[in-house]
């Protein structure tokens, strides 16, 4: 894999003070790759990433950026492929939505004819209605302003994103629309992006690689965030994932990834007898009733007693139901919220996959 | 004074065409300090924006010519350069400076961090920047200075008169030395009058040049 950004040995000396912001860095970053910066306030994340467009120039070491040193570009030509997206997102109050998101193309020079395409297309790719183009920032809300913003970044298709906390000015449940809502624009996109925060969470979900940072933005670990959450390298790293270590790692396991259980079945045309055997097999007092292999539900022993064939009987649904595509974190808090012990897993709308229990997702945080 | 009613309309219509010349002085006494004094203030200002360091002793020396009365400023100048529109214009251009200066370096300081941040960071070099960023973010400051000294000079202009130049002013002087009260009336009147039209005209102005300050809530 082709390396995007590095950084080699790069320091930042802050005229005046003493404390170093950036002590010999060196980091590598592969294309279509988003690296995820997280660390305590003041270790050096933001001062790393405005080396890179040169927002801030290193005192020494070498910064290249698809293979050619940053130092030899004219910063202001440097600036214009790469996308940059801050916390307060920063849009032009004087200029409309449109003229936002046209800023880079513009100063590109491109012909009035090809802006125009690609801010609707971007438009489009965000899910903001042609209405906005004409509207100014102040007349956005919060979470439109933010997508505006990444929106405005990407316009010239820069190879490279550096996103500085760009989803934390917003709610928690408009953030995590946001970064789906990135993740998905990313498969397509496959931009190489650094991303900053403060969150790990964030970080976790966000990242193909998280850097932990500590003060002077020295590495404690980087890793895939599924490595970081089992084998922390050290207490420093350990503390800041935090105690929930186990549970967020559920986050990052998708159910389709583990093996669910079988559970017991029975068709909906079998007899009394046929489903007790499945319940006895499980040791179970119930089971989980399909037509072919669609679910239908469940019914427990009792309603065996008063009913002669399956077919009589009403099964239940399910309170605790989770498609294959969610994570076992999902999956465990809908087995808590609906105050059962397992949960059923579909795929396809309504074809059964098997249950899940508590005892097997525990397993999972163990390992 | 006895026997003369306090205000003779019938002396105004007499003296309308003298009205609309003095209108016309005042006027262009106005708008030649006004425009003279933006000249001279924007690229002071920008100096003063970009090396802060002079911002303290320029405003200084623009406070000390707003604090120099200006009967005493007049008369200081007058031997030098008669009694005449350069005199006046002297005047009145330096009375602006102290607005205009700090309200244009205002209004560039009061461009929002981040705004500036993200446009350096998208690529725009500090021209592009200062022209098509910080200059219209700061239009709104900028304006109402402009309406401050606007609106105080053609205040100003009357004192002119007593250098012979005027406008309305000379109404006024015309009317206190012959203890003739409609014509000083008249006078205050029209300098009120076109000051507040005056006001009214530059903030129309204003806001066609920044609906985006209109929107739904203000500036970010
Ligand atoms: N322009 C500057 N001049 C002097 N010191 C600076 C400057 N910018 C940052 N610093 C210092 O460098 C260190 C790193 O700052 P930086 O902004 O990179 O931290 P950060 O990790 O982004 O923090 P946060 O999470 O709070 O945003 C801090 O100690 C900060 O005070
Ligand atoms: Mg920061």
């Amino acid at each position: 894999m082709t390396k995007m950004i590095t950084l080699d040995d790069v320091t930042k000396r802050f005229g005046g003070s003493a404390e170093v912001a950036v002590r010999g860095l060196s980091m590598e970053i592969d294309e279509g790759e988003i690296v995820v910066l997280v660390g305590p306030s003041g270790c050096g994340k933001t001062t790393t990433m405005k080396m890179i467009n040169r927002l801030i120039e290193p005192t020494s070491g070498t910064i290249t950026v698809a293979g050619s040193d940053v130092m030899r570009h004219d910063p202001v030509q440097l600036r214009r492929t790469i996308g940059y997206v801050i916390q307060n997102v920063g849009l032009m109050p004087h200029r409309t939505i449109e003229q936002n998101i046209a800023t880079v193309p513009r100063l590109l020079n491109w012909k009035a004819e090809r802006i125009r395409d690609r801010v609707r297309e971007l438009l489009d790719i965000f899910d903001l209605s042609d209405g906005l183009l004409d509207r100014y920032p102040s007349e956005l809300s919060g979470g439109q302003r933010q997508r505006v913003g990444v929106a405005r970044a990407l316009a010239a298709d820069p190879p490279v994103m550096l996103m500085d906390e760009p989803f934390g000015a917003v709610d928690p449940i408009i953030r995590a629309r946001l970064q789906d809502q990135f993740l998905d624009i990313q498969r397509q996109l496959q931009k190489t992006v650094v991303f900053v925060t403060h969150d790990i969470d964030e970080a976790i979900q966000m990242s193909d690689r998280i850097a932990i940072l500590n003060q002077g933005a020295k590495i404690e670990q980087m890793a895939a965030p599924e490595e970081i959450l089992r084998t922390p390298t050290n207490d420093f790293v350990r503390n800041f994932v935090g105690a929930e270590r186990g549970l967020r790692r559920l986050g990052l396991i998708r159910i389709a990834d583990i093996e669910v259980e079988e559970g017991p079945v029975v068709q909906s045309d079998a007899s009394v007898s046929e489903a007790r055997a499945a319940m006895e097999k499980f040791d179970f007092d119930w089971t989980t009733v399909l037509e072919g292999e669609r679910l239908l539900g469940w019914i427990d022993a009792s309603d065996l007693e008063v009913h002669d064939s399956v077919a009589k009987t009403q099964p239940r649904p399910f309170s605790a139901h989770v498609v294959a595509n969610d994570s076992l974190r999902q999956a465990l808090d809908s087995i808590v919220t609906s105050r059962t012990h397992i949960a059923v897993v579909v795929s396809d709308g309504d074809k059964y996959e098997g249950i899940l229990t508590m005892a097997r997702i525990s397993r999972e945080i163990i390992s | 004074m006895s026997g003369q009613p306090f205000f003779r309309f019938d002396w105004v219509w007499d003296h309308r065409d003298d009205i609309m010349t003095r209108l016309g002085e005042h006027l262009e006494l106005t708008l030649i300090a006004v425009f003279l004094g933006f000249l001279i203030a924007f690229p002071i200002s920008l100096f003063a924006y970009r090396h802060r360091r002079v911002y303290a002793p320029i405003t200084w020396v623009a406070g000390i010519l707003y604090t120099i009365p200006s009967l005493a400023l007049f008369a200081f100048l007058a031997p030098f350069t008669g009694l005449s529109v350069t005199t006046a214009e002297m005047g009145l251009v330096s009375y602006t400076l102290l607005i205009l200066i700090r309200n244009i370096v205002g209004g560039l300081d009061g461009v929002p961090e981040d705004v500036r941040e993200v446009a350096r960071g998208m690529g725009y070099t500090p021209r592009q920047m200062l022209w098509k960023v910080e200059l219209p973010l700061a239009v709104p400051v900028i304006f109402a200075g402009v309406r401050i000294a606007t609106v105080t000079t053609i205040g100003l202009v009357t004192v002119t008169a007593l250098i012979g130049q005027g406008g309305f002013g000379y109404f006024i002087l015309q009317g206190l030395s012959r203890f003739f009260s409609t014509a000083t009336i008249l006078g205050a009147v029209l300098s009120i009058a076109l000051a507040v039209l005056a006001d009214r005209l530059l903030i129309a102005m204003e806001h066609r040049l920044t609906p985006w300050a209109r929107a739904r809530g203000g500036a970010v």
